[in-house]
């Protein structure tokens, strides 16, 4: 799923693949540099080739006489005369393999030929150094030149790395957080687009972590991944290519280094990860004991019972601090293990080495270099296996993120949308509706059949869990009806354009949801150009105007977010006002008067009524008393309709009605309302 | 809906990342000083820590010198033997080699032995705060909860003390051995050549200048996105709670539009701090790199001149590496020392927080009646704002007394007064005759017993829930109270009757259910006094019957205080007390507060709309 995100990214990427390479191969021919200094610089005294530039006579002569026939012409032909020396001319490759051999036997004074090449080659070079201290030539200045050249080059290509990785974290950084950007971007369109269906089978909390700390988690594991993912395996793989070339034969020791780092990771998992898994769940066991301890922080104290918490809070404490302790504690075996591993490694290498330099297959700066080489191919193996406790987290959140965008959307406008024609009256019209929550498997609600005439005020009342709020939101298609059908002037509402549909409905909901910024803007939500007069006239009849005005900065009052400094009573009259100031033909209540006082709900009411004449009203109730008066009453019970009239009516037909009326209202005031 | 995020992250990827801002402590020294304190019993331990720390150290930082003095070995052998000699001294090198294993072999050991010792003083420490700040919730008086966030207290028991544990675990030996690395290092180098000492310590002021600038510049971005990121949490939060009304009022548009220029602030703050950040580790490699290069030159010249060994520039070149590490560590340091205090001082400032007054018990409470009388009692929940003046009230032995009045009225204070949860500012609270003042807490709340509106069930199952009434009570007298609540035949009916699992949002049971196991609870208690608060709206018409009928039997025999919504308690009730801004407005029986006609007669008529008839 992440590789489509990153699709648009893929000339970054290719460039941090490449500049990686750049910079494993400048980390890699360091050493090869430091060895040559000590090899050619020091011990060749900066010579370079057994192929002398320049040599004497006398030298030139000791060299022929040991030559047959088909070599000594291309020697003589090579270099050309000059005083007493010969200089090099033509640079033949046969050259090398010619004079070689007699060079060295010349500096040993026995036959060199039986001897390994390396010591040969040793032999013949300093017989070039002999010769051209014969030569007056300043033996010293060629060794300074050739080492001085090497340490230039070192630094170019040290610059080289440097450069490269800086570019590395530029592109890296960017590719990563625009991946997180887009990853952002788009969960939050998703989520948006969402209708209540799918809103439901994720929970806010669980959503709100998923675009956060999820993306967040990916974007950190990404730079990761192309730093070190990418480069960790180039990074082993070149430095086992130049160990090969090297000196083969003991790429066995590195071979058993990594073998013993995987040897130990893996005891080391197999040992720490079910610990390391069970201490997130014990994190939360002390975390939800406290939890509990603190809001049942009365009940705790009314029934004494504070020694039994403290023992239940001992009893996570410790187990939580002996998985601690157990994972710590095998965490901390952990480093000195790997470096034992890395040093080992390195005191093994040198006995090999000093087998190999003495039988000349090997030279000295060599084995210095291989040594650099083991620890960054070991180095890199550790990082690898490092990246196998990050990357399943990274791999988590990607699929719970991928969950979130995978989702179909159950709700979508229709292809060609009928429009309402003017003048909209709002007559609402549920025939025969069944809805079933997805993934239940019994309807939540069945069999609805009413009118919600324009203009009039319909309630629907039934206990927790009957199903009314469902029934309201239905109407907005929150979600949409699994049989039958929802009619506004006639016309099904799944023929509307949602936003032709949710433009003519006001919704006041259960919590008077506020956004941030002021009270103002929450009013006009829907509307920004909404007039001053026009809004303080909504406030006064959502009974709010009177306390926004009594804020230091009336209108223009900050609300923080989720209007967490305005009091439920206050935000709930806030949200009237909204529904109001969006001029709805349909005016949706969904349990909206829970948090006002009665005496405020009274005056709600009573403006509602005078005011909105030729707006069809459809209240969701708990309380009994706030829906006596409406037009018609719907009584719901376990999701289907069990009576609708009027309240009288009701009393005498509907027993569910009864009962409820029973339970809230006095015989006095079911004496006066009849029943 | 803030648990998943309150969640604690734990485990690797926690780290602080290079130029992050420490949070800052308010006062380092004084953090640190009682820190210190903590640590104190544990010093003898300490010392061996630190002791092994410096030996770890020391002896990995004298291989690296001990390694070149074999390839030096192996070199003059080598070049030896051109010139004639025997070769490579096999027995020397092999002595080399033998004594390095056991260098290293000792090396590892103590390293282990410190991280093995200093994670267990950690996790003891830990372990014990996170028992006082438990313990401290227990003894610290109602109003902290009422200033104090749960997340807050959450908080420090786990992320706080959890940051504490792993910085004093890595953080302390990460100092010391970083220091002793350096100096160590310093010493080794400065055996092997003044002069390449001096030019290897050219790039420490350099490093030291680059890291600064780096720090400085980053943090500027890390800041930024700190704060983008709060944003764009906030936004998230507040579109996604809200989506029924971003949808009902079709605002997807104008939110998407505040999402996306967030997002994009957040995209630059994002790259540019990650990319400083990522800027520190390439180009301190670069810099030592360079020293690298300096070396292997001056080596190589040195070396021409005989005036030092092959093996020694090897050794040097290793130790090169191992000197700008500490640097970037030390770095570090400060960042990881900043937030150890700054989490400490918010653990020490929990734990020094106000606690309960003392308790001057000179009474005992002993087998009771049930009388209660409240005699010119003053209250505020802070000393400006009085919300309970002078109130005076007697109430006779198995009375019922409910409380009425608006939202937000400060209905439950009375009760809070009366369990001593606040301790009233003036006047006295008698029970039987005896002020509660002179009681102790423990001996006066256990003849009461309450039953809350949210019902409090812990994670455990149905009939240790019920059990908490009395901890010592039998399964059979467990079940009896079930019964007495009406509940008995429901808790058949789950699937693992009285064992079944309450989890822990308490969803898998009803609301009303809840209620009744709470219902239950107090029944079991057996309390002569109890307390009451009456469910409003959310349950559903059959339970509310049940829990109405479990309630009554309940009182029957006891002193009850009833915060009532309902209007058949409120009529039986034997006084009511009507309240109204936190003030006691009114008391009287509901027949004579409706022929007052004050404030318990509009509300009354409000609640049931009878302002046009009803007689006054």
């Amino acid at each position: 799923m992440v590789l489509k995100y990153l699709k648009r990214s893929t000339g970054s990427i290719l460039l941090v693949v490449i500049l990686l390479v750049v910079k494993v191969v400048a980390d890699l021919t360091l050493p090869l540099f430091t060895s040559n200094i000590v090899d050619v610089g020091i011990q060749q005294g900066g010579i370079v080739s057994t192929v002398p530039t320049v040599m004497s006579t006398q030298l030139m002569d000791k060299i022929l006489s040991r030559l047959d026939g088909d070599d000594a012409p291309v020697v003589t032909g090579s270099y050309g005369t000059e005083g007493n020396s010969y200089f090099l001319q033509i640079e033949d490759d046969r050259l090398e393999d010619i004079l070689t051999v007699p060079l060295a036997t010349i500096g040993m004074g026995v036959p060199a030929e039986s001897l390994p090449d390396d010591i040969v080659r040793q032999a013949a070079i300093a017989t070039i150094r002999a010769d051209h201290e014969l030569l007056g030539m300043d033996i010293g200045k060629i060794q300074n030149r050739y080492i001085m050249r090497t340490g230039l080059m070192m630094i170019g290509i040290s610059f080289m790395g440097v450069l490269s990785s800086i570019l590395v974290a530029f592109f890296a950084s960017r590719v990563a957080a625009l991946l997180g950007k887009r990853l952002r971007s788009d969960l939050f369109h998703t989520v948006v687009s969402f209708s209540q269906d799918e809103m439901d089978s994720f929970s806010t909390a669980s959503l709100v972590t998923r675009s956060t700390n999820d993306i967040q988690q990916i974007q950190q594991s990404f730079v990761m991944i192309l730093r070190v993912v990418v480069f960790a395996p180039l990074m082993a793989l070149g430095g086992l290519f130049r160990v090969l070339r090297t000196n083969g034969s003991m790429a066995w020791t590195i071979a058993l280094a990594v073998l013993a780092i995987f040897t130990v990771v893996i005891t080391m998992f197999a040992l720490a990860m079910p610990k390391f898994k069970r201490l997130q769940v014990l994190v939360d066991t002390v975390n939800r004991v406290v939890r509990e301890t603190l809001i049942g922080i009365q009940v705790i104290r009314a029934f004494n019972t504070q020694g039994h918490e403290k023992k239940r809070f001992g009893k996570a404490n410790d187990e939580l601090t002996a998985t601690t302790l157990f994972v710590n504690r095998a965490m901390s075996a952990m480093m000195p293990i790997m470096m034992l591993i890395m040093n080992l490694t390195a005191v093994l290498i040198v006995w090999q080495g000093a087998q190999h330099i003495q039988t000349g297959s090997m030279q000295v700066g060599d084995m210095m270099a291989f040594i650099q080489y083991a620890m960054l191919i070991i180095m890199s193996f550790i990082m690898i296996t490092m990246l196998t406790i990050m990357l399943p987290r990274a791999s988590v959140s990607a699929g719970r993120i991928r969950e979130v965008l995978e989702t179909p959307l159950s709700i979508v406008d229709p292809e060609n949308p009928v429009r309402f024609s003017a003048p909209i009256r709002g007559k609402v019209v549920f025939r025969d509706v069944g809805f079933t929550y997805r993934g239940a498997t019994e309807e939540a609600v069945s069999g609805i059949s009413f009118t919600a005439e324009a203009g009039a005020t319909t309630a629907i009342i039934g206990s927790t869990g009957s199903g009314k709020s469902t029934i309201l939101n239905l109407i907005p298609r929150f979600h949409d009806v699994t049989t039958g059908s929802i009619e506004i002037d006639g016309i099904d509402i799944r023929k509307l354009a949602l936003d032709e549909l949710r433009r003519i409905i006001g919704l006041v909901p259960q919590q008077g949801r506020l956004f941030s910024g002021t009270v103002a803007s929450n009013i006009a939500f829907s509307d920004e150009t909404l007039a001053e007069e026009k809004m303080v006239d909504v406030a006064t009849i959502a009974q709010a105007h009177r306390f926004i005005m009594d804020k230091t900065d009336g209108y223009q009052s900050q609300v923080s977010q989720g209007g967490q400094n305005v009091s439920g009573g206050q935000r709930q009259r806030i949200a009237i006002a909204r529904a109001l100031a969006s001029k709805p033909k349909i005016l949706l209540f969904d349990d909206s008067f829970s948090a006002l006082d009665y005496r405020t709900e009274h005056l709600v009411r009573n403006k509602l009524k005078q005011h909105l004449t030729a707006t069809t009203v459809i209240i969701v109730a708990q309380r009994i008393s706030s829906i006596l008066q409406a037009d018609k009453i719907l009584v719901v019970d376990e999701g289907r309709l069990v009576g609708q009239g009027t309240h009288a009516s009701l009393m005498e037909t509907c027993e569910v009605y009864r009962q409820i009326a029973r339970s809230q209202l006095s015989q006095e005031e079911m004496d006066h309302y009849g029943g | 809906m803030a648990d998943e995020r309150n969640r604690p992250m734990r485990g690797p990827g926690r780290g602080h990342g290079l130029g992050m801002p420490a949070e800052k402590p308010k006062n380092f020294s004084r953090a640190a000083k009682r820190l210190g304190k903590r640590l104190a019993p544990y010093r003898f331990s300490i010392i061996a820590v630190i002791l092994f720390a410096l030996g770890g150290t020391v002896f990995s930082i004298l291989g690296p010198k001990i390694l070149g003095n074999a390839t030096t070995t192996i070199f003059e052998g080598i070049t030896g033997r051109l010139r004639g000699g025997s070769g490579i001294d096999f027995t020397r090198v092999a002595s080399i080699l033998l004594t390095l294993l056991v260098l290293y072999l000792t090396s590892s050991l103590l390293m282990f032995s410190q991280g093995y010792i200093m994670s267990t003083i950690t996790q003891r420490i830990a372990k014990n705060l996170r028992k006082e700040i438990a313990d401290k919730i227990h003894r610290m008086p109602m109003t902290s909860f009422d200033n104090t966030s749960h997340g807050e207290i959450l908080s420090r028991v786990t992320n706080d003390i959890d940051t504490l544990g792993q910085n004093l675990n890595q953080g302390l030996i990460q100092i010391l051995t970083a220091f002793a690395t350096m100096v160590g290092v310093l010493v080794m180098m400065l055996s092997i050549s003044w002069l390449m000492t001096v030019v290897t310590l050219v790039i420490l002021p350099l490093s030291m200048l680059f890291i600064s600038r780096v720090v400085k510049a980053s943090q500027k971005h890390f800041i930024a996105q700190q704060r983008s990121l709060g944003e764009i949490n906030g936004q998230v939060e507040e579109v996604f709670g809200g989506h029924v009304v971003v949808k009902a009022f079709c605002a997807e548009q104008k939110m998407t539009e505040t999402f996306d220029s967030t997002n994009e602030k957040l995209y630059e703050s994002a790259w540019k701090s990650q990319f400083l950040s990522g800027l520190m580790m390439p180009v301190m490699h670069g810099l030592g790199d360079l020293g690298y290069v300096a070396i292997a030159l001056l080596g190589g010249a040195l070396a021409i001149r005989n005036t030092i060994s092959v093996g020694d520039i090897q050794a040097f070149i290793q130790y090169i590496r191992n000197f700008t590490q500490p640097i970037a560590q030390v770095a570090q340091v400060t960042n990881m020392l900043q937030s150890t205090a700054a989490a400490a001082e918010r653990v020490f400032e929990f734990l020094d927080g106000t606690e309960e007054l003392e308790e001057s018990v000179s009474c005992t409470l002993g087998r009771m009646k049930g009388e209660v009388s409240f005699s010119h009692v003053h209250f505020g929940y802070d000393k400006e704002h009085p919300v309970i003046k002078d109130f005076t009230a007697k109430v006779e032995p198995g009375m019922k007394v409910a409380i009425v009045g608006p939202t937000g009225a400060g209905k439950t204070t009375m009760v809070k007064l009366l369990m001593r949860f606040y301790e009233i500012d003036e006047g006295s609270i008698f029970i039987d005759g005896l002020d509660i003042g002179t009681l102790s807490r423990t001996d006066l709340r256990s003849h009461f017993a309450m039953v809350l509106q949210d019902a409090w069930l812990f994670n455990g199952t149905i009939r240790d829930n019920i059990r908490y009434g009395r901890l010592d009570a039998t399964d059979e007298e467990v079940e009896e109270a079930a019964k007495a609540a009406h509940i008995d035949h429901f808790i058949h009916t789950l699937p693992d009757g009285y064992d079944m699992v309450v989890n822990e949002e308490s969803s898998n049971i009803s609301q009303g259910q809840r209620q009744l196991v709470t219902i239950a609870r107090a029944i079991l208690a057996n309390p002569s006094l109890l307390i009451l608060d009456e469910a409003t709206s959310s349950v559903d018409t059959r339970t509310e019957v049940l829990i109405q009928e479990a309630m009554d039997r309940l009182m029957v025999g006891r002193t009850s205080f009833i915060i009532a919504h309902r209007l058949s308690t409120i009529r039986n009730a034997d006084l009511i007390l009507v309240m109204d801004n936190g003030d006691i407005v009114e008391q009287g029986t509901h027949k004579s507060l409706l022929e007052k006609g004050g404030f318990y007669a509009d509300l009354h008529m409000a609640q049931f709309e009878r302002f046009d008839v009803m007689p006054v």
